[in-house]
């Protein structure tokens, strides 16, 4: 008999109606009879979500604000009834929608530690003995018996999240609580969360954040306009998702002919966009896939000896790449009329963050015939992929390089480091 | 490691509300916790701490004592000292109206709970019920100085009397509470109007002054007595703690009655509200 899955969820729809219905005691009978109810005041926060999680999974939940994801978690976690539909949901359920929920800011850290527990369901005897490591986790000790109100704000989140993550349940609903706290607590929430999915918990987990929910998840579900989008894999989801939410510098531009220079030129860029393998849209990549950066010009008369040039940023600003294509082979002869020309990237080896494509150049022989400047396209590397065996850590280094290795075992004498020396006694 | 025990069936609320007995015993750590919080939260950074729970009701008793008794001329009736008598009705209305204001608030103080938490939500209104009766206790201990001053023995009966005393007076404050609590959520002119409700109840209860004070008007004290419990609870409780009048019985089982079904009324219609909270508070 193969298990029952841990969750399943059957037709779920949550109907909220929205605007005031008690705005006022005076309602006159004349206004009732002809005030426009039904439909438009009524909205579906999630409908038909059905979807099921086997035991150990840990799925992403992502989708643009007010996409119904809380609302989702909130009708699992049993804050809110579900307007129709069943959902079933096997074992012990922790749901973490808020970090510090019911911290009274006049008790003490300790007695904060006691109270959140049992407000997310632990008894006292579990929570004593798993005290130290609250604290310790938290790096509070010092301040146990100090007033939360007096924590810094930093102080505060670390012992309410601390709190959570010690939580003996076998199910745990995570809303975006990773984006509090700062980089090096970060860090250590989400290695805390690969522990509990490592040691076999359920995980449902809603993020805005890719790379956490690439690196944590196996499996992701999309909602839109709280309607399933996509349910797969999490690294196929966070394509899906990305294929058409994008961050303020997009995956592909068309440029104005806002500038009667430009306007007047022999050629300009009409567009560039980012492909994926197969000509794909997208902004999320992993290591080891395939980018190709295009560029649409329009060139007014037949041009020959053709310049173009464009720039690879990181965040911070720092120069990747300064692609040129006079570096290459490739010679594209005379041409006239929209063209499209591409870069491919057969391997991205960049470590996981945000880049930017920006400067990018065109001209013929020593003529500049365009320039466009500043941040044009952005994409972003997740953590993980086909490739990648292990976490990349982002401040150690900027491009992946997987270099060959080898052993040689015999040496000779004279070619030895150190010479003289006997390194290994044979 | 999974077990058929937790399976949890979520469905769309159900018409008939049900109470959840053994859900409610489940989460009893947590009304443990929440009450232990509202007690130490309520005087912390106060100098006199816990010593407000006596000075209140004291207080009023010396206020009242000389408003009423020495200038309105209100006496005991049977005979027992003015101010004991007193206190003890004032120790009866401070837990009724404590609870029932504090339950009736208690959902949109804790609004940030319920949004984000999963629990029985009878165990807010049922943590003010709890700690109020923390106060009871407390205060009652000047209760007990002024009986050994006065020298008037509880009568031995009281040791069976007074927990269905109190019994009822914690039904009454609840059953009221949760409705209370429940409208509240969604119509926030109860958070204006109970203070002032409490207010106005509190002379139409026999606090300062004996119930015997309406015997010339038979359907007044038959409407009191029926409709608000907490007149039969003070009579009878001053009949039992002081022994000076005997106690009325048949008002005694009417009380008992009326605050069961104010309990059940409340208790049900919380349940059938309850759903919408986290979407309303």
């Amino acid at each position: 008999m193969t298990p029952k899955p841990v969750i399943s969820i059957e037709q779920i729809g949550k109907l909220y109606r929205i605007g005031s219905r008690f705005g006022s005691c005076i309602q006159l009978p004349w206004n009732r009879k002809y005030a426009t109810r039904q439909s438009n005041t009524e909205l579906w926060a999630i409908k038909n979500i059905s979807f099921t999680v086997e035991e150990g999974d840990v799925v992403g939940i992502i989708g643009k604000n007010g996409a119904g994801k809380s609302t989702l978690l909130k009708v699992l976690s049993r804050i809110t009834p579900p307007t129709e539909g069943r959902a079933f949901i096997r074992g012990r359920l922790a749901s973490l929608l808020e970090v510090g929920t019911g911290f009274h800011p006049e008790l003490t850290g300790r007695e904060n530690i006691y109270m959140n527990g049992a407000i997310l369901g632990m008894t006292r005897r579990q929570i004593a003995r798993r005290f130290d490591e609250i604290v310790s986790f938290a790096e509070i000790s010092r301040f146990l018996d100090t007033p939360v109100k007096r924590y810094s704000s930093g102080m505060y989140v670390r012992l309410a999240f601390a709190v959570a993550a010690h939580l003996d349940s076998e199910i745990l609903i995570v809303d975006e609580v990773l984006s509090v706290g700062d980089a090096s607590f970060q860090t250590k929430c989400l290695g805390k969360m690969d522990e509990a999915s490592k040691s076999g918990r359920t995980v449902l987990f809603v993020s805005h954040n890719m790379a956490a929910v690439s690196r944590l998840c196996n499996k992701g579900v999309v909602l839109s306009n709280g309607l399933i989008d996509y349910i797969g894999s999490s690294q196929e989801a966070i394509r899906h998702y990305s294929s058409y939410e994008r961050g303020s510098i997009p995956s592909s531009v068309i440029f104005e002919n806002d500038d009667t220079k430009r306007a007047n030129s022999k050629a300009r860029f009409v567009g560039a966009c980012l492909e994926g393998k197969n000509g794909s849209g997208g902004d999320v990549f992993f290591i080891g896939d395939e980018m190709y950066v295009r560029m649409d010009i329009i060139f007014n008369e037949p041009t020959d000896n053709i310049r173009l040039s464009f720039a690879v940023r990181n965040a911070d600003g720092v120069g990747v790449y300064h692609c040129v294509m006079e570096d290459s082979d490739f010679r594209p002869g005379v041409l006239c009329g929209r063209v499209s020309i591409k870069a491919r990237f057969p391997h991205l080896s960049l470590y996981p963050g945000t880049y930017y494509i920006d400067d990018l150049w065109l001209a013929s022989g020593s003529k500049t015939l365009d320039n466009i400047e500043g941040d044009i396209l952005s994409f972003t590397i997740a953590e993980g992929g086909s490739v990648i065996r292990r976490r990349l850590a982002s401040n150690k280094a900027l491009v992946h390089e997987v270099p060959e290795w080898t052993v040689d075992s015999k040496i000779p004498n004279d070619r030895l480091l150190i010479e003289g020396e006997k390194l290994c006694s044979s | 490691m999974m077990n058929a025990e937790h399976e949890i069936i979520i469905t769309p609320p159900s018409k008939i509300p049900s109470i959840g007995w053994k859900e409610l015993w489940r989460y009893k750590e947590l009304f443990i916790a929440l009450t232990w919080r509202d007690i130490a939260v309520r005087y912390k950074q106060a100098v006199l701490g816990l010593i407000w729970v006596i000075i209140q009701p004291l207080i009023a008793m010396v206020v009242f004592t000389f408003l009423f008794n020495r200038l309105g001329g209100i006496k005991s009736g049977d005979g027992t000292p003015y101010p004991i008598f007193l206190y003890v009705g004032l120790l009866i209305w401070q837990y009724f109206s404590t609870t029932l204001i504090n339950a009736a608030n208690s959902m949109t103080s804790n609004a940030g709970l319920i949004q984000k938490v999963y629990f029985p939500r009878l165990v807010i209104p049922a943590t003010a019920a709890a700690s109020a009766l923390v106060d009871l206790v407390i205060a009652s201990l000047i209760l007990a100085m002024m009986m050994i001053y006065y020298k008037l023995p509880p009568k031995p009966l009281s040791i069976v009397l007074l927990p269905v005393l109190i019994l009822t007076t914690i039904l009454v404050s609840l059953g009221f509470g949760l409705l209370a609590a429940a409208v509240n959520v969604k119509y926030r002119d109860i958070k204006h109007a109970l203070p002032f409700a409490v207010q106005i109840m509190m002379f139409i209860t026999p606090v300062m002054y004996p119930i015997n004070m309406l015997d010339s008007h038979p359907t007044t004290k038959a409407v009191m007595l029926w409709l608000n419990p907490i007149s039969g609870v003070i009579s009878n409780a001053r009949a039992v703690v002081l022994g000076k009048s005997p106690v009325c019985w048949d008002v005694l089982v009417i009380s008992l009655l009326m605050s069961i079904s104010l309990f059940l009324l409340g208790l049900l219609y919380f349940r059938k509200a309850e759903h919408y909270f986290a979407d309303l508070v």
